[in-house]
C-alpha cells in the first residue's frame, strides 16, 4: 500500500565508472542491499534495506561506493523533524514499540565538551612523560577507615579485595548473546594484555574464557543467566547490574533467534528460548535487599572478590549511591544516559536518565559530604569517548571509566545503531556464524590494545602538562577543570569554576 | 620459508583476494583501469561450498609436481623456494595444471600458464592477497611445507 | 578585592629549620638571620616562624595565637572560649613597631585548658576537641583567625619579609629547641596575615615551598574528615594532612612520607616483600593524599621535625648537621649562616624524608 511506504534513510551512491563488478558489496551485505543483474551487467541497490554500516564502503576495492543521507525530503519543520514523522509512519504501519541500539543520539548537552583542562605555567613545572615516570595504575575497592597494627607496631597490610588496573579504563558489560563470541574473545584477550578488565554482561561466561578470569568482571543481573558458583569465582570481581544507562528501569530481551547452542549453554537456558531479564531484580525491591545480595555473593566467594553495583544515572543518583556505599558494595558503577545498548525501546533510550558528568559530580560530592567516599570506588560509563573524557572524569572524581561504544568502534562498529536486527555486518552484534567470523579476534585484540595504548599515552601527556605524575593525584582534583558556556547551576553541580575565574 | 597460508576459520569468501591478485599482476597502477570490463585470472581463488570458504593459492611445495612435469623448463623452484613461471618458455601444454593437486595453476588469453609467485616477481614484496585480506584470513608466515 | 581563601594562591618560597636533638633551647636569632641571604626568595608578602619549647612555663596549656580584624571578633572568640576552656592567661603578643611591618591586626594570645565537664559531654579527646574549636573560630567567627594552637610551641607570622617579621615579634627573646621559618613569594597579592606560613594546627606546623598539583584531590579528601580548608593554600592542606595522619591515624613521620611522597610503583615492585606490602597498602589506602608537583616542606611537631621533598625533587632543599644540631634550608647559604662549620651537608633525594627526633624527656 502506498501509505506504508517509508522513505529510505540512506542512498547508495555507486560510481559506475569505478565499479568493477567484483560483487564484494553484494557478498558482504547481510541486509541484502546490493544485487548484481547479469542481464545488464549492472549492480543494483535496494536502499530501503541500508543501515549505513559502511561495510560495503570499507571493503569496496575501487572505492566506488558512498552512502549518503537520502536528500529526498519530507516537508519537515522545526517541530516535525523528518525522523519524528517517519517514526509515526512506522508505528502506524506496525503498531509496535520502536527499537534502537547504541547510545542516545539526540542533541543533549555533552558536558565533557564544555569542560577544559588546566596546564602548568611558571609557578610549577609540567612533567615530560617521556623522561619521568608517569603512573596510571589504580586499585578499585573499599579502602579501610581504621589502621590496624600488630603487637610489634607494624601495620597490618591486609586490604579488602581490590581490582588492580594498569590504566583507569575498563571494557563495560556486553553480554555474550548481545555481542558475538569473537567480540568477547577480543575484549578478553585485550584486557589481559592491557592489564585491565572486561565485563561479561549478563550472559554468563563462555567456558573458553575462564582462563581470562583475572581480567574478567562477572555480572549478575536480574535474569541471573549463567550464574553459578564457578562463574562467581572465575572473575576478578562480581558486578550486580541494577540498571543500564541506555534503558534505566527496564530489563532486557535477547530474542530466541540469538540463543544458539553456545549461548544457550553459557546462559544456561534452553536453545531458541527468549532470554528475558526482568525490569527489577525480583529479590531486590529496596536497598536492604541489595545489601543481602551483596553479602550473599561475598559469602559465596569467601569475601575474596570485590562486589560492584552498577546503576543507571537517574535523577536522585546521589542518594542512591549513598545507599549503595553503605550496602557493603566495594565499587559503584554509574552508567550515564548516553550509554549504549544492543537493543532498547527508542523512547526510553532517548528520554530517560541524566548525563554521566552531572551524575558523577553529584555522587562524588555526596559521598565526600557524608565522609564515605573511601567506602567505595567509583566507575563511570555512558559515553566516555576519548582520553580527555577519561581525564575529565577522573578529575571530577571517578576512580576509573567504563567504555563500550568506543571499544566496539575499535572492533569495526560504525554506529549504524541497528544491533537489534542481529545482522551486524561487522561480526559484533550478531550470532550468525557467517557474520561472527568477520571479526577475527586477533585483529580485534590488536585494535583494542592500540586504542587503549594510544589513550594511555594521551592520558600521560595530559597528566604531565598538569604537573601530575600519578593518576590518584588527579582523582577528584576539580581545580584542574574549568567550564565554558555553562550556567551557574551546571557549574555548581559539576563543582567547577568557569573559565577565566 | 615464508608461505601464504589461509585460515579457513576467518575466510569470509568475499573474493577480494582474487581482485587484489589480478590487479597486482596487471602491471597497471589503477585498479579500475586494470580490472574494469575484463575477465580476471587471479592466481588465488576462493573455493566455496555453503558456509565453507577457502582461498587457495600455490603452496610452493617442497617437492613440486608442476616443475617435474614441465616439459619446457618454464616452471622452476628457485633457491628461495618460490616456484616461478617463465612465460616466454611456456608452451601451453597445461601438463602442470593437470598435475597440481591444489588447482593453483591457471591460464589466460595468452594460453600460457600463470601461477602465484608470492608477488616476488611483480616487485611488490608482500603478497597482495595477504595485504588486502579484510580479516587476516590469508597470512604470509614462516611455515614448513 | 577578594581575601585570601577566596581564590587559589600558589607561591614560591624560602624555608629554613634548625633543631637540637638534645633538646637544648636556643634563641630564634639564628633562624631569623638565616633568612637574610634568601631574601630574594620572598617578595615581602609573608614571613613567619614556628618555635617549639618556647612556653615552658605554660607547657600544659594550649597556646592560641589569634589575629583579630576588630574588637567585636575578640569579644565573640573570648565568649566562645570561655564556654569551653579555662583561660589561664590572655594577653596581647608583644611586638615592636618597625616601619617594615604595617597594618597589623590585633594580635592576641591565650593559654587554655579545656573544661573537663565540656570535654566529657563532647566525648572527644582534648586534641580533637581543640582542633574543632580552631576550625569553628576560623570558619564561623568573622574577623578572627587562630594561627597557632599547640602546647609549648607557637607560630608567629605577618605580611613582610621574614627577617622583619622576626624583629616585629621580638623573637630573639624566645628560646626553643626547634625553629622553622618561611619567606613567601605568593603569585597573588592578598596582603592577609593569616595567609603567611607557618601554617599550624595543634602542634603541627608546616612551612612549605612549592605548588602541589594534587591540591584539590588532597583538599577534597581531607575535608571528608572535618577539616575545612579556608585558605586554599598548599600549606594549609599539608598541615591538616600531617594532623590527620600523625595524630588521628597514628602514622609515624616515615609512614607519612611514604604516603605523601610515595615511591613509584616501579620502585615498590622491586622492594622486598615486607616493604612492598607496606608501601602498597599505604599507597592504596591513602592514594588521595599523594602529593604531586614541586614541594619542599618542613613539618614541625612536638619532639621533632620532618623535612621532605616531592618525589621528583622539583624544589631545592639541603640538610646539614653539627653535633646535636640539624639544619634544613632551601639554600646552603642559609645553613652556613646558622652554622659555618657543619659536620655533614647533603641534599636529600626526592621523597626521602629527613626525620629528626629530640631525645626522649628532653622536650
Amino acid at each position: 500500500m502506498p501509505i506504508n511506504y517509508i522513505l529510505p534513510e540512506f542512498e547508495v551512491e555507486r560510481s559506475d565508472y569505478r565499479c568493477i563488478r567484483c560483487r564484494v558489496c553484494e557478498r558482504q551485505c547481510a541486509n541484502g542491499v546490493h544485487r548484481y543483474d547479469p542481464d545488464g551487467d549492472v549492480m543494483l541497490s535496494d536502499e530501503s534495506r541500508c543501515v549505513d554500516c559502511q561495510r560495503c564502503v570499507c571493503l569496496c576495492p575501487t572505492r566506488a561506493l558512498k552512502i549518503k543521507h537520502n536528500d529526498g525530503a519530507l516537508r519537515e519543520n522545526a517541530n516535525w523533524k523528518q525522523n519524528t514523522i517517519l517514526e509515526i509512519y512506522k508505528q502506524a504501519n506496525t503498531g509496535g514499540v520502536l527499537l534502537s541500539s547504541m547510545g542516545n543520539p539526540e542533541p543533549f548537552p555533552v558536558y565533557w565538551d564544555k569542560i577544559l583542562v588546566n596546564a602548568s605555567q611558571v609557578t610549577n613545572p609540567s612533567i615530560d612523560p617521556l623522561r619521568e615516570p608517569m603512573e596510571t595504575r589504580v586499585f578499585l575497592g573499599k579502602k579501610p577507615h581504621d589502621i590496624r597494627r600488630d603487637s610489634a607496631g607494624n601495620l597490618v597490610t591486609e586490604l579488602p579485595p581490590q581490582i588492580e588496573l594498569e590504566l583507569p579504563v575498563m571494557f563495560s558489560a556486553m553480554s555474550y548473546g548481545s555481542i558475538s563470541y569473537n567480540a568477547h574473545k577480543s575484549l578478553a584477550t585485550a584486557a589481559e594484555q592491557l592489564g585491565i578488565c572486561y565485563n561479561t554482561g549478563e550472559g554468563g561466561l563462555h567456558e573458553d574464557f575462564y582462563p581470562y578470569g583475572k581480567n574478567t568482571i562477572v555480572q549478575v543481573a536480574s535474569g541471573r543467566f549463567g550464574v553459578y558458583k564457578d562463574y562467581l569465582e572465575a572473575g576478578a570481581a562480581i558486578e550486580i547490574k541494577m540498571g543500564q544507562g541506555a534503558k534505566p528501569g527496564i530489563g532486557g530481551h535477547l530474542p530466541g533467534t540469538k540463543v544458539g547452542a553456545d549461548v544457550s549453554k553459557t546462559r544456561m537456558i534452553p536453545q531458541g528460548s527468549d532470554a528475558i531479564s526482568p525490569a527489577p531484580h525480583h529479590d531486590i525491591y529496596s536497598i536492604e535487599d541489595l545489601r543481602q545480595l551483596v553479602f550473599s555473593l561475598k559469602e559465596a566467594t569467601e569475601y575474596k572478590k570485590p562486589v560492584i553495583v552498577k546503576v543507571a544515572a537517574v535523577h536522585n543518583i546521589a542518594a542512591i549511591a549513598s545507599g549503595i556505599a553503605r550496602s557493603g558494595a566495594d565499587i559503584i558503577a554509574i552508567d550515564g544516559f548516553r550509554g549504549g545498548t544492543g537493543a532498547a525501546p527508542t523512547r526510553i533510550r532517548d528520554n530517560v536518565g541524566i548525563p554521566i558528568e552531572l551524575a558523577l559530580a553529584a555522587v562524588d560530592k555526596r559521598l565526600r559530604d557524608e565522609g564515605i567516599r573511601q567506602n567505595v570506588s567509583l566507575v563511570v560509563g555512558g559515553s566516555v569517548r576519548s582520553a580527555s573524557d577519561v581525564i575529565k572524569a577522573v578529575a571530577l572524581g571517578a576512580d576509573a571509566c567504563y567504555i563500550a561504544s568506543a571499544a566496539l568502534l575499535a572492533l569495526g562498529c560504525h554506529l549504524c545503531r541497528t544491533c537489534q536486527s542481529g545482522k551486524c555486518n561487522w561480526g559484533i552484534a550478531t550470532q550468525d556464524p557467517e557474520l561472527v567470523r568477520r571479526l577475527n579476534p586477533e585483529v580485534g585484540k590488536e585494535r583494542l590494545v592500540n586504542l587503549l595504548t594510544a589513550w594511555k599515552h594521551e592520558i600521560k601527556e595530559m597528566m604531565g602538562l598538569m604537573g601530575i605524575n600519578s593518576i590518584e593525584a588527579l582523582r577528584g582534583n576539580r581545580l584542574m577543570l574549568r567550564g565554558v558556556g555553562l550556567n551557574e547551576k551546571e557549574l555548581e553541580i559539576l563543582g567547577i569554576s568557569h573559565a577565566g575565574e | 620459508m615464508k608461505r601464504v597460508t589461509v585460515h579457513e576459520e576467518w575466510c569470509l569468501g568475499c573474493h577480494l583476494c582474487e581482485y587484489n591478485c589480478a590487479f597486482a599482476n596487471s602491471g597497471l597502477s589503477d585498479m579500475v583501469k586494470a580490472l574494469k570490463n575484463t575477465a580476471i585470472h587471479p592466481m588465488v581463488h576462493v573455493e566455496e561450498d555453503g558456509a565453507i570458504h577457502y582461498a587457495v593459492s600455490c603452496r610452493h611445495c617442497e617437492d613440486p609436481l608442476c616443475t617435474k612435469g614441465c616439459i619446457s623448463g618454464a616452471l622452476t623452484k628457485g633457491a628461495d623456494g618460490v616456484v616461478t613461471i617463465d612465460r616466454n618458455r611456456c608452451v601451453g601444454c597445461l601438463t602442470c595444471m593437470l598435475l597440481c593437486p591444489y588447482g593453483c595453476i591457471v591460464t589466460d588469453e595468452n594460453e600460457t600458464v600463470l601461477k602465484c609467485e608470492l608477488c616476488v616477481t611483480n616487485g611488490r614484496g608482500t603478497p597482495a592477497c595477504v595485504e588486502g585480506c579484510p580479516n587476516r584470513a590469508i597470512v604470509y608466515e614462516e611455515v614448513q611445507a | 578585592m577578594t581575601r585570601e581563601g577566596q581564590f587559589r594562591n600558589p607561591s614560591g618560597c624560602a624555608i629554613a629549620a634548625a633543631i637540637s636533638r638534645d633538646g637544648r633551647r636556643f634563641s630564634a636569632d639564628r633562624i631569623i638571620k638565616s633568612m637574610i641571604p634568601m631574601h630574594d626568595r620572598s617578595n615581602g608578602l609573608g614571613g613567619g616562624f614556628a618555635g617549639y619549647g618556647i612556653y615552658p612555663k605554660y607547657r600544659d596549656f594550649y597556646a592560641f595565637h589569634l589575629f583579630y580584624d576588630h574588637r567585636q571578633a575578640r569579644r565573640e572568640v573570648e565568649e566562645y572560649l570561655k564556654e569551653r576552656y579555662e583561660i589561664v592567661l590572655s594577653e596581647e603578643i608583644p611586638t615592636r613597631k618597625i616601619p617594615e611591618i604595617t597594618d597589623e591586626p590585633i594580635i592576641w594570645r591565650y593559654f587554655l585548658a579545656p573544661l573537663r565537664s565540656v570535654l566529657r559531654s563532647a566525648q572527644l579527646d582534648e586534641k580533637e576537641f581543640t582542633a574543632r574549636a580552631v576550625m569553628h573560630i576560623n570558619t564561623v567567627i568573622d574577623g578572627a583567625y587562630v594561627f597557632s594552637s599547640g602546647k609549648n610551641m607557637g607560630a608567629f607570622k605577618a605580611v613582610g619579609f621574614p627577617e622583619d617579621v622576626g624583629r616585629f615579634y621580638q623573637l630573639e627573646t624566645y628560646e626553643g629547641y626547634a625553629w622553622t621559618s618561611h619567606g613567601r613569594y605568593p603569585t597573588n597579592t592578598p596582603g592577609w596575615w593569616g595567609g603567611s606560613h607557618p601554617f599550624a594546627l595543634l602542634d603541627y606546623t608546616v612551612v612549605h615551598n612549592g605548588e602541589i598539583s594534587s591540591y584539590d584531590a588532597n583538599r577534597r579528601f581531607i575535608e571528608m574528615f572535618g577539616y575545612k580548608c579556608t585558605l586554599q593554600t598548599d600549606t594549609e592542606v599539608m598541615a591538616y594532612i600531617a594532623d590527620f595522619l600523625m595524630r588521628r591515624k597514628g602514622m609515624t613521620p616515615e609512614e607519612m612520607a611514604e604516603i605523601i611522597a610515595a615511591p613509584f610503583w616501579s620502585t615498590i615492585d622491586r622492594k622486598r616483600d615486607e616493604d612492598k606490602a607496606r608501601l602498597t597498602y599505604l599507597r592504596t589506602v591513602f592514594s588521595s593524599l599523594l602529593m604531586t608537583g614541586p614541594f619542599s616542606i618542613v613539618v614541625g611537631y612536638t619532639g621533632g621535625l620532618m623535612a621532605l621533598n616531592d618525589r621528583l625533587k622539583l624544589r631545592s632543599m639541603v640538610a646539614a648537621e653539627r653535633d646535636d644540631m640539624v639544619y634544613i634550608a632551601s639554600e646552603e647559604t642559609a645553613v652556613r649562616i646558622m652554622e659555618p662549620q657543619v659536620d655533614r651537608i647533603w641534599s636529600p633525594s626526592g621523597g626521602e624524608p629527613v626525620i629528626v627526633r629530640v631525645k626522649d624527656g628532653a622536650y
